[in-house]
C-alpha cells in the first residue's frame, strides 16, 4: 500500500558497482559470533551473495590466554594444570604429549601399569569428548534428544574418570613418570560394567540420530572435503579419516602400549558432514574395545616413578604427538637445561581445522554453516590456547 | 494530568502514523505504567519477583572452558531447568541472565560489555569459575582480565576451576534468593 | 619414556631416517645442514634462499604432504629467530611415521622469509600466528594481520624473550 523503499539508502540493495574492498555491492558481510548460538566463542566473517557464502574469514582469538608464554615461567610439573585447560573435555588427550615429551627430555622411565592406566584414561576421555561433541552437534542441528542422550551417557564415563582421578573433567592425572595415583581396587570391574553398557547404548544412537532423515538431509553431501584437499590443508583426526585417509597416530607412531592392543582405524570415503559425524561414532566402539583390552591386560605394580623436586631437562628439543579425540595433538618442547622449558609450542588439531573450515564454507549455503562448522570438531578454546 | 493526556492537541505534532491515535499515546502508556507500578508495588512486587526468578533465561555466551560444565548442568543428570534456569538461549534481547563461563580475555571483554548493554533490564550476572572471578590460573597471562567485575557488575560468584554443575546450581539458587529479596523495580 | 619399545622401534626405524637424510643430502649437498637424526625425527637447518625449493622437494619427492606445526623460537643470545616447520606424511607409507623438521634461522632484527603457502596451503594460519607472536614477516603471505591477540595490541610480540608479563620481570 504505497510502500516506498528508498533504494539508494539500503546497503547491499544496489547490485551494481563495487565497494571500497572491490567486492560486489550485492554481497553482504555478516559477522557470525562471538555471541551466536552456532559458533561459540569464535567469530566468522562471512560474505554472502544471496544465501551462498562467497568468502569466510575465521577470526579466532577470543580465548587466547597465552599458554605458551606462561609455560616459560613455570617448571615442568607446574605446567600440568594450566596446559589441560585448553580442552577440558578431553583433558587427558591434551596432556598426553606434554607428559611424553617431558619424559623424553628429562629421561624419566614409566612403569608398565601406568602405561595401561594412561591408555584407559585416554580412551575414556576420547569417548567423553566425543559424546559432548555429539550432543552439541545434535542441538545445533535442532535435535534436542541428541543433546540429552549423550549428556546422560557421558556422566557414566565421567563417573569412571572421577573414580580414578578425583575430578570430573580437569583430571591433571597424567604426570611425568606415570599417573598421579593408582586406580581404586573396584575400578576395573566398574569400568567393564559401564563400558559394556555404553557399547550397547551406542547402537541406539544410530537409530535415533544417524538414521534420522532430518539429520541426513542436513548433512549428507554437505561440505564435501576431497582427499587431496584434506591432506594439503593439514586436516587431522576424524576430518581426515572421513575423507578416506587412513592416518592415525596410534597406529603410525604407537606410544605407550598402543602397539600391543588390537584395534581398527576407521575411515570413510564420502568426506561430507555426515561422514565426519559418523567416524567418531564408529571410533567410540574402538575406544571401548581398546579400554576393555587394556583393563584385561593391566599388570600390577607401581604406577609412578619418584621424581626429584625440580626435574631438569637435557639441552635439546623434542616433538611428541598423540592421537587425541580431535586428531593429531603435538607438543614441540625446547629445553636449555633449566627446570623451566625454554619454549613450548602446542600444535592443536582445532587450529589446524581453521583453513579447512574456511575452504569448506566457501561456496556452501549459509544455512549449512552450523552443519559444516560443528562437523569440523573445532573447539575455539583449544585453537586459541 | 490524565485528562490532559487523553485529550491531546492534535495540531501539535504531525507524523505519518499518528493520524488516528493520540499524538503522545506512547507517553500516556509510559505514564500509565508508572502509575501502575506504584499501585501494584506493595501487593504485587512479590508476585512479579516470583515470576522473574523462576524463569531466568541465560544468554548463550561462552567465554572459555567452563561452558563445558554449563552444558553438563543443562544435561539430564543435573537438569538445571527444574530450578527455573532455562537452557542457554540465542537471542539476547529476550534474556535476563548472563553466565560468564570462564576466562575473559582482552579481546572478549568489549564484546561482553556490548552484549550486556544490549540486554533489557532487569539483568543479572553470574561469574562462573575462578578465571571470571580473579583470573584464576591465568593470573599472570598477558591477555586475561583479572576478573570480570571491572567490566560488568556481578551478582553471584561461583568458584571452582571449573565449578561442578552442583556448584553452578547452588549459585543459581543464591541468585534466585537475591531476586526474591530485592525490591522490585 | 618407554625405553624398550622406543629401542626396538629405533632399530627398525633408523634405516628409514637414514634414507631420508641420504636423499636430501644427495639433492641439496651442503646447502642444508643436518641438525639431528632421532627415531622418527629428522631436522635440517635450511637457509631462507632455498626454503621453497626444499619444501617443494620434500612434498613432491619425499611425500611429506601436510604441515603439523609451525613454531618460532627466539634466541636473543645468538640474535636469531628459528622458524621450525614440522611436516608429516599421510601418503608415503614408508615415511608416514616420521616427522620431517626443517628450520629457517633468521636475523632477529630483520626476520623476513618467504611464505610456504604455495606448497603447503595449511600453513596459512600457522604463519600468521608466528608473525603475530614473534614478529616474523612472511613475504607473499596474503593476510599477514592480527590473529589471536586483541586488535589494540601495542606491545612487542609476546613470545619474544624480552617480553615479560607484568610481575614476572627477571
Amino acid at each position: 500500500m504505497g510502500l516506498e523503499i528508498d533504494r539508494e539508502r539500503i546497503p547491499g540493495f544496489d547490485v551494481e558497482g563495487k565497494d571500497a574492498d572491490g567486492m560486489d555491492k550485492g554481497i553482504l558481510t555478516l559477522s557470525v559470533g562471538p555471541q551466536h548460538p552456532g559458533s561459540g566463542h569464535f567469530r566468522l566473517i562471512v560474505k554472502v551473495d544471496g544465501d551462498i557464502i562467497v568468502e569466510a574469514l575465521p577470526d579466532p582469538g577470543y580465548v587466547h590466554r597465552g599458554e605458551e608464554k606462561m609455560c616459560e615461567y613455570r617448571n615442568y610439573i607446574q605446567n600440568i594444570p594450566h596446559l589441560e585447560r585448553p580442552m577440558i573435555a578431553d583433558s587427558c588427550g591434551i596432556l598426553y604429549p606434554y607428559v611424553l615429551a617431558v619424559e623424553e627430555i628429562c629421561n624419566i622411565p614409566v612403569p608398565e601399569r601406568a602405561k595401561y592406566i594412561r591408555v584407559i584414561m585416554a580412551e575414556l576421555n576420547r569417548c567423553i569428548f566425543e559424546l559432548y561433541w555429539l550432543g552439541i552437534y545434535g542441538i545445533f542441528l535442532g535435535h534436542s534428544t541428541m543433546f540429552m542422550w549423550p549428556m546422560a551417557d557421558r556422566e557414566l564415563l565421567i563417573d569412571l574418570a572421577e573414580m580414578a582421578s578425583g575430578a570430573r573433567v580437569t583430571h591433571a592425572y597424567f604426570v611425568p613418570g606415570g599417573v598421579r595415583n593408582d586406580v581404586p581396587d573396584a575400578f576395573p570391574e566398574k569400568a567393564k560394567r559401564h563400558l559394556l553398557y555404553f557399547r550397547n547404548r551406542l547402537k541406539e544412537y544410530k537409530d535415533i540420530f544417524y538414521d534420522n532423515p532430518l539429520f541426513q538431509a542436513r548433512t549428507v553431501g554437505v561440505g564435501i572435503l576431497r582427499r587431496e584437499d584434506a591432506i594439503n590443508l593439514g586436516a587431522t583426526g576424524p576430518v581426515l579419516r572421513a575423507s578416506g585417509v587412513e592416518h592415525d597416530i596410534r597406529k603410525v607412531e604407537p606410544y605407550d602400549v598402543y602397539d600391543e592392543l588390537d584395534f581398527k582405524v576407521i575411515t570413510m570415503n564420502e568426506g561430507d558432514s555426515f561422514a565426519r559425524a559418523y567416524v567418531p561414532w564408529l571410533e567410540m566402539y574402538e575406544s571401548v574395545e581398546i579400554a576393555l583390552q587394556a583393563l584385561e591386560r593391566m599388570p600390577s605394580g607401581p604406577v609412578r616413578t619418584k621424581l626429584g623436586p625440580n626435574p631438569k631437562g637435557a639441552v635439546g628439543e623434542v616433538f611428541k604427538r598423540v592421537e587425541a579425540a580431535r586428531g593429531e595433538l603435538a607438543y614441540y618442547l625446547v629445553s636449555d637445561g633449566n627446570p623451566k622449558p625454554y619454549r613450548v609450542k602446542l600444535s592443536v588439531p582445532s587450529f589446524r581445522e581453521i583453513p579447512v573450515m574456511a575452504h569448506l564454507l566457501k561456496g556452501a549455503k549459509l544455512a549449512d554453516m552450523p552443519s559444516i562448522y560443528w562437523s569440523m570438531n573445532y573447539w575455539p578454546v583449544e585453537a586459541d590456547r | 494530568m490524565l485528562r490532559e493526556l487523553l485529550s491531546p492537541k492534535r495540531e501539535s505534532s504531525r507524523g505519518a502514523l499518528d493520524g488516528e491515535r493520540p499524538a503522545n499515546f506512547n507517553i500516556l502508556v509510559g505514564k500509565l505504567s508508572e502509575v501502575l507500578v506504584k499501585a501494584i508495588d506493595k501487593p504485587l512486587g512479590y508476585a512479579i519477583n516470583w515470576g522473574r526468578l523462576w524463569s531466568l533465561w541465560p544468554v548463550h555466551l561462552e567465554t572459555a572452558c567452563c561452558s563445558l560444565e554449563f552444558g553438563a548442568a543443562s544435561g539430564p543428570r543435573y537438569d538445571v531447568e527444574r530450578f527455573g534456569i532455562i537452557e542457554a538461549f540465542g537471542s539476547l534481547r529476550q534474556c535476563d541472565l548472563m553466565v560468564i563461563q570462564g576466562t575473559v580475555t582482552r579481546k572478549m571483554a568489549p564484546r561482553v560489555r556490548m552484549i550486556y548493554d544490549q540486554m533489557p533490564e532487569p539483568k543479572y550476572v553470574i561469574a562462573m569459575g575462578a578465571c571470571a572471578i580473579t583470573g584464576g590460573l591465568y593470573f599472570d597471562s598477558y591477555n586475561v582480565l583479572p576478573g570480570i567485575d571491572g567490566v560488568i557488575p556481578v551478582d553471584v560468584y561461583v568458584p571452582g576451576c571449573p565449578p561442578r554443575p552442583e556448584t553452578l546450581i547452588q549459585g543459581c539458587i543464591l541468585l534466585q534468593e537475591k531476586i526474591k529479596r530485592t525490591r522490585f523495580r | 619414556m618407554s625405553q624398550q619399545g622406543q629401542g626396538q622401534a629405533s632399530t627398525d626405524q633408523l634405516t628409514v631416517e637414514k634414507e631420508i637424510v641420504d636423499r636430501v643430502i644427495a639433492r641439496f649437498g651442503d646447502k642444508v645442514k643436518l641438525a639431528y637424526v632421532k627415531p622418527r625425527r629428522i631436522r635440517f637447518n635450511v637457509s631462507k634462499d632455498i626454503i621453497l625449493e626444499f619444501a617443494r622437494y620434500a612434498r613432491d619427492e619425499l611425500g611429506f604432504d601436510h604441515p603439523i606445526s609451525v613454531a618460532g623460537v627466539d634466541y636473543p643470545k645468538n640474535k636469531l629467530i628459528d622458524v621450525v616447520y614440522h611436516i608429516g606424511s599421510c601418503t608415503n607409507d614408508k615415511f608416514r611415521s616420521s616427522v620431517l623438521v626443517f628450520a629457517v634461522q633468521l636475523d632477529r632484527d630483520d626476520p623476513v622469509m618467504p611464505t610456504l603457502i604455495p606448497i603447503y596451503r595449511g600453513v596459512e594460519y600457522h604463519e600468521r600466528e608466528t608473525f603475530e607472536m614473534l614478529g616474523v614477516i612472511f613475504d607473499g603471505h596474503p593476510r599477514l594481520e592480527r590473529l589471536l591477540l586483541p586488535e589494540d595490541w601495542a606491545d612487542i610480540p609476546p613470545l619474544r624473550k624480552d617480553f615479560h608479563t607484568k610481575g614476572r620481570e627477571e
